[in-house]
């Protein structure tokens, strides 16, 4: 029997989950797919998922790439909270936007790539060497901002967090064009296949001829450069740079995200958009949270719950219980994925 | 000389001198309130990095302590105040539930094959959110044994106050260096964090030491968190926010290797004492803002994360030369 490989990608167990996820928010809250037209752009529940669930999205994507060559990346939520202190600094001060955006970008590849070379040149573990970013860049943001909420009213700044493009909202927009391009820039060059040879194995990469240094830099500028949209994203949306609480513990949430999509924490086996899928399972539980009414401390215990449960079903023990007692449900799927 | 005690004495010499430097700049700093004070005030951070630093040199990471913190102080305010029970009571069944909730961790690590950071991510996602499940607000504890333990403390020369809890984190630290160095237990983790491979090859039973170190870092988080609710007098949710990365500064400023193997018990006190400095330098200081102490310390954690790199990679040069290849 063989499928379609779109039907086959949609039979993926994270789809599941999402579909499932969005059904209790449905039963919940029956208005949930009730979308509308107003003021040319979508009005909705499952909008306001995406919109939400943009900014873990493009972590997501940048620390997938992380993740795949046996990395992790700790410090993407203070380098959000950099960004978009630099932009709402710089703005707030008379610099046009066309000039603040992209030095806030180039703040964020900084920061990437100075968690680069730490993990390449000086050899360090990838949770340490960014561990350093993450305790001292929110220091840094504050440094910046100098300690208070810099607002500003700036309409293209703001129109990144808050505006629409063909009636989809602009983080929405620039997550999926991010998502697009990553994944084409991955599958369509010889780049993925390289970034999987370094996370499995990087001394074999190295031998092989891959120049792994190059790559992990690039890598974690590439991660760098998705917190700073990021950090652009959050910082439009409220029309000001906190740089206590912006980005704070997303890290953790994109790591999950990273987890839900199916990436490897091991290295290798990598998916951007099913990252990105991950990233929306966990925007709509925050959200079906909130509608239920629960209060939202609870998303905690619900999150950890799922990451256990991943985490039982990855586990290599898992993997031999099934193949001794379930192989009638693994054999077919073997045979039609081949 | 052994190489694993130089990142030791390089703590322990920018400690003087940062001391120093600070007493030239603030002669009222020399004196024991200050010191006192330092001991006070960390005690749950010295406390739970003496966890921490076990964890490490085992060769994982626990990333819930502060959560474990925040839970501990929660459930003793609510057990106080709300179901009524003796203090003493409260902090033995606080102390049951973290040490179960560390042997859990523990054995999901080692029976799972999970990253340690991943299990222990989820574990202060689920103390975090049990604590906020539990009691959203600050709780306020009243009780008598509570004040008489704030108001007792042994005068030291010059006017400083030893508290209580500072005695129970020295105390802890004390018991952590004799079991670090003294113990089966302890030459257990350091071959764990050497070698796994070898270390099981060795006879050393892997399961248990792994979920031993686990429960041993989670019940001094919840020592932490006993010491944490006398300190403020209360139970918070958040309290004690963002402690795991402080503690784990303190272990890695303290001269533990971070891949495990190598390193002190003892290190892990001037790391704790030289945040205090730092923060009490700000205070002092006055002008200076308080994000200043991230900066510091993210500043110092790469200092030392460098200078492991560079005294390491320069006494073991078959090392360098293979990763050189």
């Amino acid at each position: 029997m063989k499928r379609h490989p779109l039907t086959a990608a949609l039979l993926r167990p994270q789809f599941a989950a999402l579909a499932a996820v969005l059904f209790i928010n449905w039963l919940l809250f029956p208005g949930f797919f009730t979308i509308t037209w107003q003021d040319g752009r979508l009005f909705g529940s499952l909008i306001d998922v995406l919109n939400r669930g943009a900014p873990v999205a493009i972590l997501a994507i940048g620390v997938t790439a992380v993740i795949a060559t046996k990395g992790v990346d700790l410090s993407v939520g203070a380098v959000m909270a950099i960004s978009g202190a630099v932009a709402a600094v710089m703005v707030s001060s008379g610099t046009p936007a066309t000039i603040a955006i992209p030095v806030a970008l180039l703040a964020g590849l900084v920061c990437g790539f100075w968690n680069g070379v730490l993990v390449t040149y000086l050899d360090i573990q990838p949770i340490i060497a960014t561990l350093v970013l993450m305790v001292a860049g929110r220091g840094l943001a504050q440094l910046i901002t100098e300690g208070s909420i810099v607002t500003f009213s700036d309409p293209l700044l703001s129109f990144i967090g808050t505006g629409a493009f063909l009636g989809l909202p602009m983080p929405v927009v620039i997550a999926l064009v991010l998502m697009v391009g990553a994944t084409l820039a991955v599958r369509r060059t010889a780049l993925g296949l390289l970034i999987e040879a370094v996370g499995v194995n990087r001394s074999a990469a190295r031998f092989a001829g891959i120049s792994s240094r190059l790559l992990l830099l690039l890598v974690y500028s590439f991660a760098g450069v998705c917190a700073a949209i990021a950090g652009l994203i959050v910082a439009g949306d409220i029309r000001g740079a906190d740089a206590n609480n912006a980005g704070l513990w997303l890290e953790l949430d994109a790591i999950l995200a990273v987890v839900l999509g199916g990436t490897s924490l091991l290295g290798g086996r990598f998916s951007i958009p099913m990252s990105v899928v991950g990233a929306l399972i966990i925007q709509a539980m925050n959200t079906g949270i909130l509608i239920s009414g629960f209060s939202p401390q609870f998303n905690l215990v619900v999150k950890s719950g799922v990451i256990i449960l991943i985490l039982v079903l990855q586990s290599p023990m898992a993997a031999q219980w099934m193949g001794r007692h379930l192989s009638f449900l693994t054999s077919p799927r073997n045979r039609s994925a081949k | 000389m052994n190489r694993a005690l130089r990142p030791l004495l390089a703590t322990t010499a920018i400690f003087l001198l940062a001391y120093i430097a600070a007493v030239l700049q603030y002669p009222s700093m020399l004196s024991t309130r200050v010191l006192g004070n330092f001991l006070t005030d960390n005690a749950f951070l010295g406390i739970a990095a003496v966890g921490m630093t076990f964890v490490i040199l085992s060769g994982g990471i626990d990333l819930s302590v502060g959560a474990v913190i925040g839970f501990s102080t929660v459930l003793i305010a609510t057990l106080i105040m709300w179901a009524g029970l003796h203090p003493l009571l409260a902090f033995a069944i606080t102390l049951v539930i973290s040490a179960a909730f560390g042997a859990v961790m523990g054995a999901a690590i080692h029976y799972l094959k999970v990253p340690s950071f991943i299990v222990t991510l989820a574990g202060m996602f689920l103390a975090r959110g049990g604590a906020s499940v539990l009691s959203p607000d600050s709780i306020g504890i009243k009780h008598d044994l509570y004040t008489n333990i704030s108001r007792s403390y042994i005068l030291l020369p010059g006017g400083g106050r030893l508290t209580v809890i500072a005695m129970i984190m020295l105390a802890v630290f004390v018991l952590g260096i004799i079991l670090a160095h003294r113990t089966r237990f302890g030459s257990y983790v350091y071959a764990l964090g050497g070698n796994e491979t070898s270390a099981a090859l060795m006879g050393v039973p892997v399961a248990r030491t792994t979920i031993l170190v686990y429960t041993l870092s989670s019940t001094l988080a919840g020592i932490a968190g006993i010491v944490f609710s006398l300190y403020t007098s209360a139970g918070y949710s958040l309290s004690a926010l963002g402690v795991e990365l402080d503690a784990i500064a303190a272990v890695v400023i303290g001269g533990t290797l971070l891949t495990g193997g190598y390193g002190f018990v003892a290190g892990t006190f001037i790391g704790v004492m030289l945040q205090g400095l730092v923060q009490t330098y700000i205070v002092f200081d006055g002008t200076l803002s308080s994000w200043w102490t991230k900066i510091v310390i993210g500043g110092l954690l790469f200092l030392f994360i460098l200078l492991q790199r560079l005294v390491f990679s320069a006494s073991s040069p078959r090392k360098k030369a293979f990763r050189k290849s």
